[in-house]
């Protein structure tokens, strides 16, 4: 004999959602995906890079970018990673990110933290005039130029780099390269290197 | 934790006069034996090969002991065994290549499990690595997923620092397996830099105690429960906090639970104990988890074969959990009451914030009641056939509480954790979290070696024995008196078991009609033999096999027709479990 049906338990009602947060029946919670931008500084050496990216799709966060440089410390490397996930997967990115033997500190910037992309497009050499002028729009300038093809810099945040591309499709786009987004907390606050 | 760590290696050398001064580093390889001496480490398990024999040279002059396995993988399971009974790193070398990945099952199995476990691989020399040389893989990317850190050693100088730092990693805090690869070149070059004493790296915090407010926030909430309930994870054993465990449910009369690798932290013979949880967990046990109003959860990553559906499990609980990874609290199961911290300091902590015992007369009489409702009990016929239950309960009955059970990974797993009766920790040796077949005969090897002076006994399954037979020669070798025992059902019978359940009964490479004659077989190695067929011979053939001194192995010929109950499908409610095959179908 099974044990008994879950309406004769001692209280029914009791529930979790699928994520294993208890549900208040009348207040059902569910968590929508939201974009967060987690900084990490880690130790500059090799496979650092390939430990931070492995343990994003072995765990499966969605990733949406993520970027890696040099940082005033030689031996320390600064990463920038977008991800997308619903509440809960977003602290245990955080977490599973902090757990990393070379990671020396992490956080979720705020935001409102400034964000850069930057796109270079290369487009048909036929209308010079015409492309300085839209790149000219975008706060971008013209960074290589032949008869054939002229190369724009635009950067900015993700959505005027957006803008940016879709304008530029009048012309006869190339080649695109963007690069994922760099970004600093606003104001006084850094992340620690002695954490 | 880690008392060995926090010795300096200079103090070690000074104060021991029983060892006579050692030699000065001449080469890496030196420095890497140096290192694990340091460590404290008695025994190796490993495999010779190509690329690692500069350290078998080194080896050669000291006084660790190195246990020659017959295949890498036994070694990864032995040191993973050993790392689980005495609690301090167990260690195994491997050469580049094959070696290195024959290795890889027991480090993801120790991953799983946070095993403390350390390995030591030989690379390529390093012009040749990314050469695709001979032998040569990428160990370190292989490994990296699966273990706590894989360092690439990449100078004579720094190679012994890096296993000093390896082996303290692997002992501290959620501990785990890690591992260094060792280029030939590094460790054949010369070097007079000895290694550091081992401590961990310095971006790798261990949390001790946790935040006194949440510590009796926790304890406030658990004092008001009706209905709570303990579940002791494998992280009380890890973290030696069984005496804290049973000193806090005593005090506080509150009913235990453990997980499987938490068997043996709590005494099963004990009336707060409820045994096991989870997919094959006892149906009181199971009962409980569904109805608590408050559960206290210690050392436990909620993985799914306990929780069932998380939507499910636990449903009406405040949730108090108790980690030192900060990354296992609300993994799996949300918790209300996260406490981060050594599960022994944080016990104590609770155990002193508590304003008072919970209200829980009637709860405790519920959880004795479904005791007697869902009894753990098996059909045992007069004749015919063995049940192996019963092998398990006699050979319980007849051995010393500290005994020591390994077990593969099958049917035979589920009875011996069920009908075994157990007390204390670090005598339950598994593979829970990989679920590795042929875990058993090297892990008994390890366990062995860790405690010479505790009876081994190795259930083990006929299908689960046959992937790791050879490791029967250094059983055999070694003159290790382990017992083992084959609960032969001449097939893999738990994936016989979904087949049934779950697959209309295709039994699709399921069965071992060709299965060898294991009592034979045991005596082609030079172990003992004996076949079992008939309930009234099993205590003979346990104190047979018990009084011979060496390895044993008991072919026991049980009911095919045997499972295991009583069974929470896959994903499903814990209230809601089979207690026989045509229970599954009202599921």
């Amino acid at each position: 004999m099974p044990g008994p049906a879950p309406d004769e338990r001692m209280r029914p009602e009791g529930r979790r959602n699928s994520q294993g947060i208890r549900v208040d029946p009348e207040a059902e919670v569910t968590h929508e995906p939201r974009q967060a931008v987690l900084s990490a500084l880690v130790k500059h050496r090799p496979g650092v890079l390939s430990e931070v990216s492995g343990l994003f799709s072995r765990r499966q966060f969605n990733i949406e970018s993520l970027t890696v440089g040099p940082t005033s410390d030689e031996n320390i490397a600064r990463m920038t990673i977008l991800i997308e996930e619903p509440e809960p997967g977003i602290e245990q990115a955080k977490k599973q990110l902090q757990k990393l033997v070379p990671v020396i500190s992490v956080m979720e910037l705020e935001p409102e933290a400034v964000r850069r992309e930057l796109a270079l497009i290369k487009v048909g050499g036929e209308k010079p005039d015409d492309v300085n002028a839209v790149a000219e729009m975008y706060d971008g300038q013209a960074v290589d130029a032949s008869t054939d093809s002229v190369t724009v810099e635009v950067t900015g945040s993700k959505q005027k780099i957006d803008a940016a591309v879709e304008a530029f499709r009048q012309f006869d786009v190339q080649e695109i390269v963007r690069t994922g987004a760099a970004a600093l907390e606003r104001g006084p606050t850094t992340l620690d290197k002695d954490d | 934790m880690s008392e060995r760590a926090s010795v300096p290696a200079e103090d070690e050398q000074a104060d021991d006069e029983s060892t006579e001064e050692q030699a000065p580093v001449t080469t890496g390889a030196q420095s890497v034996v140096r290192a694990l001496e340091n460590a404290g480490a008695e025994y190796i398990f490993g495999v010779q090969g190509g690329a690692i024999m500069p350290v078998y040279d080194a080896l050669y002059d000291s006084d660790i002991t190195h246990v020659t396995m017959a295949h890498e993988q036994g070694a990864s399971h032995a040191a993973d065994a050993y790392g689980i009974v005495t609690g301090d790193p167990g260690v195994c070398f491997a050469t580049s290549g094959p070696g290195a990945t024959n290795l890889v099952t027991g480090i993801a199995d120790a991953s799983m499990d946070s095993d403390p476990m350390i390995a030591l691989t030989g690379q390529v020399p390093t012009d040749f690595v990314g050469n695709d040389a001979f032998q040569e893989t990428d160990t370190v990317g292989i490994t990296q997923p699966i273990t706590k850190e894989s360092y690439f050693a990449n100078h004579s100088d720094t190679v012994g620092n890096d296993v000093s730092e390896a082996f303290a990693l692997a002992d501290a805090g959620r501990q785990g397996p890690t591992l260094v690869d060792l280029p030939k070149d590094v460790t054949q070059g010369e070097t007079d830099v000895e290694p550091m004493a081992p401590s961990t790296p310095d971006t790798y915090d261990v949390p001790e105690e946790a935040d006194d407010e949440a510590v009796q926030e926790a304890a406030d909430v658990l004092a008001d429960a009706d209905r709570p309930v303990i579940l002791a994870g494998g992280g009380v054993i890890k973290a030696d906090a069984s005496n804290a465990l049973r000193e806090f449910a005593m005090e506080y009369e509150i009913p235990v639970i453990t997980t499987m690798p938490g068997i043996g932290s709590f005494p099963e013979d004990h009336e707060l104990s409820l045994e096991w949880a989870g997919m094959h967990g006892t149906g009181y046990a199971n009962m409980a988890i569904t109805n608590t109003d408050c559960m206290l959860a210690i050392g436990t990553r909620f993985d799914d074969r306990l929780t069932g559906g998380v939507d499910s499990f636990a449903p009406d609980a405040d949730l108090v959990h108790v980690d030192i990874d900060p990354a296992e609290i609300s993994k799996n199961v949300y918790a209300d009451y996260p406490l981060v911290g050594d599960a022994r300091a944080v016990l104590r902590q609770l155990f002193d914030a508590m304003p008072r015992a919970p209200d829980a007369d009637e709860w405790r009489e519920q959880c004795q009641d479904w005791k007697v409702e869902f009894p753990m009990t098996y059909e045992m016929p007069d004749d015919e056939p063995l049940k192996p239950q019963y092998v398990v309960e006699t050979f319980s009955d007849v051995t010393p509480d500290d005994t020591i059970v390994c077990t593969g990974v099958g049917q035979h797993q589920m009875w011996a954790s069920q009908f075994w009766e157990y007390t204390e920790p670090r005598t339950w040796v598994s593979s829970h979290g990989l679920g590795t077949m042929g875990y058993g005969v090297p892990a008994a090897i390890g366990a062995k070696l860790a405690a010479p002076d505790q009876e081994v006994v190795c259930f083990d399954g006929d299908g689960s024995f046959l992937m790791t037979v050879q490791g029967l020669s250094v059983a055999v070798r070694e003159n290790l008196d382990i017992t083992y025992v084959i609960l032969n059902n001449e097939a893999v019978g738990m994936v016989r078991q979904w087949q049934d359940g779950f697959y209309e009964g295709r039994r699709m490479a399921s069965e071992y009609p060709w299965i060898p004659q294991f009592d034979k077989l045991a005596e082609a190695f030079g172990a003992r033999g004996f076949r079992l067929e008939e309930a009234e011979d099993v205590e003979d053939t346990i104190q047979a096999a018990r009084d011979y001194d060496g390895p044993s192995v008991i072919d026991a010929h049980i009911d095919p027709g045997e499972n295991v109950f009583p069974m929470v499908p896959s994903g499903g409610d814990n209230g809601l479990f089979a207690l026989e095959e045509d229970h599954l179908e009202m599921l």
